[in-house]
């Protein structure tokens, strides 16, 4: 990497470093959740140990694939697009240096403390509080580096990515450092200051707003950035992309009660989720018709280009899981929904489907630019892991609809004298098949990872080797 | 002012903000900005930062004009 060519303006490095880590923690992520899922059809694979037992490998997957997959994705184009289109250097190169090796121990701190059992319990804020301290000193870096380069832009404008990846930084700012509040006990543990179904609604507030604004703002960042330069025109409608950014971020913070349904969580409340959850339908789709109209035009260009496929799909996988949401944010789907696999279906569908297949398409069009070429090692292989991506997100999502229904279904069938019709067991039995079909779409994801990694490495080093050469000068 | 009230004229103020918004988005006069705004992602194109001269017939074969078709 030493050889890589430097960019006379931008920090590309830290760009860079995020790029590469993204493919990695990709592979290991998802790795990890083909392991569960293989737990799930083969529960003997747990190896009868506590470290490698699903209840502690969980938290380690969601953790890998959202925080250091997710995460390092953000980073990347987050710092790339702010340099771009503000014509300016990061901020400060050391504090850039620091959040990236600040994340990289973060995330290390995961791989150790997740297995060994440590965790506040918390879904997606697993992590413990001497953890969760170095992960708001790095995001309160992160959010100082990214603002104080939009202050000194070159540009007139604030372009709209770089509205969505603000409210992003800003906003998981806040969601991290409310819901972590806690007392420490010991040096790892420690107790919520909130207690009960406070706790429980501060908790899905959080994490709802995980899913909105990491996994949904910071994203339609890089769809703003990446589809337009990859369609090779400006996005469909500026205007829209405005009401698209507002509408999103206003209504978003009110959906999280839906995940407390037929909870203790006062009546009102859920109802109020569920509203809001319905009214989320309008912005989500505006911004996913937004980055489809985009190829209005250029549709030709999805026969040759296997990177804008990977951007294009995932609009669709996006606006697929936007409507899924609303309607299981609905509380007569949701008695059937909740806690089946349905609710993983849908959550697959958007990280997956929208999260990851954004992610890799742009860091198709990243990687080769950030080590000075146009084009990856292979367009070919880019086709190919496309076509595995794709069908491992369907065989994952179709298993999980159809375990998820027959287990609603299964849980409230009642017989006539008021009994249960099948025991927990019984439901468990019948989703063996789903969970062996959707074991084989991890691992066509998981294959189709490690042939990019193949392709980035091939694409750096046909970099340096060319850059050994000594350049054709022009007199 | 009872907490009903209060949250009613909450929600009354943040409608009349959202469709002042879009009254805002949507007006004539900041067509030509958002038009400059748009193209913020093509204004710094140099895909080949350390090879200096972009008119080289290399670098006119990665402009953003045919690239997409380049992939067969």
């Amino acid at each position: 990497m030493s050889t890589a060519i430097e960019h006379p303006t931008y920090n590309y490095k830290v760009v860079r470093q995020f790029a590469i880590m993204t493919v990695v923690w990709g592979i290991v992520g998802m790795t990890i959740g083909v392991i569960l899922a293989a737990q799930l059809v083969w529960p003997e694979l747990n190896l009868g140990l506590p470290w490698t037992s699903f209840g502690r490998l969980r938290p380690l997957h969601t953790n890998a694939v959202i925080f250091a997959f997710g995460g390092s994705a953000l980073f990347a184009t987050s710092y790339y697009v702010v340099q771009r289109t503000c014509q300016t250097r990061l901020f400060s190169d050391k504090l850039a240096a620091f959040t990236f090796w600040g994340w990289q121990a973060v995330i290390l701190s995961a791989v150790v403390t997740l297995p060994l059992g440590y965790t506040t319990t918390k879904e997606y804020a697993e992590l413990e509080w001497p953890i969760n301290i170095l992960i708001a000193v790095v995001w309160v870096t992160y959010a100082l580096i990214f603002l104080m380069t939009i202050k000194q832009r070159k540009t007139s404008h604030i372009y709209v990515a770089n509205w969505f990846f603000a409210s992003f930084i800003l906003t998981i700012a806040v969601l991290h450092i409310v819901n972590n509040a806690a007392i420490p006990v010991t040096a790892m543990y420690s107790t919520s200051i909130y207690a009960g179904t406070i706790d429980a609604m501060v908790q899905w507030w959080y994490g709802h707003n995980a899913v909105g604004f990491f996994l949904t703002a910071g994203f339609l960042g890089m769809m703003y950035y990446f589809v337009p330069k990859q369609a090779e025109r400006p996005v469909y409608s500026y205007r829209l992309s405005i009401v698209h950014f507002w509408a999103l971020i206003m209504v978003y913070m009110w959906a999280g009660p839906h995940h407390l349904h037929y909870t203790a969580l006062p009546n009102w409340a859920q109802s109020l989720g569920m509203v809001m959850s319905i009214i989320l339908l309008a912005p989500s789709w505006g911004g996913m018709i937004n980055g489809m109209m985009t190829l209005s035009g250029a549709w030709h260009k999805l026969r040759t280009d296997p990177t804008l496929r990977f951007l294009v799909v995932a609009l669709s996988f996006y606006g697929m899981s936007t409507f899924e949401g609303p309607m299981m944010a609905v509380k007569t789907v949701n008695a059937l929904s909740h806690y089946t696999d349905w609710t993983i279906g849908h959550v697959h569908a958007g990280a997956l489907g929208w999260v990851a297949m954004i992610t890799i398409g742009s860091m198709y069009h990243l990687i080769p630019r950030l080590f000075g070429r146009t084009e990856m090692h292979s367009v070919n292989l880019i086709a190919v892991h496309f076509w595995l991506a794709t069908i491992g997100t369907v065989l994952y999502i179709a298993s999980m609809w159809v375990n998820g229904i027959l287990q609603g279904l299964m849980w409230r069938a009642i017989n006539p004298d008021g009994t249960l019709m099948y025991t927990f067991v019984e439901a468990v039995e019948a989703s063996a098949p789903g969970y062996f079909v959707r074991l084989v779409g991890g691992l066509f994801w998981v294959t189709g990872m490690l042939i990019m990694a193949y392709n980035v490495y091939r694409t750096i080093k046909r970099n340096e080797a060319i850059s050994q050469q000594p350049a054709p000068q022009a007199a | 002012m009872d907490m009903g009230t209060f949250r009613g004229l909450i929600t009354l103020v943040l409608l009349i903000a959202f469709l002042g918004l879009v009254w805002w988005a949507y007006s004539k006069r900041r067509k030509p900005d958002f038009d400059e705004a748009a193209n913020l992602p093509f204004a710094d194109d140099d895909e080949q930062p350390s090879r200096g001269k972009p008119t080289s017939p290399q670098d006119k074969a990665d402009s953003r004009h045919d690239r997409g078709d380049k992939n067969t």
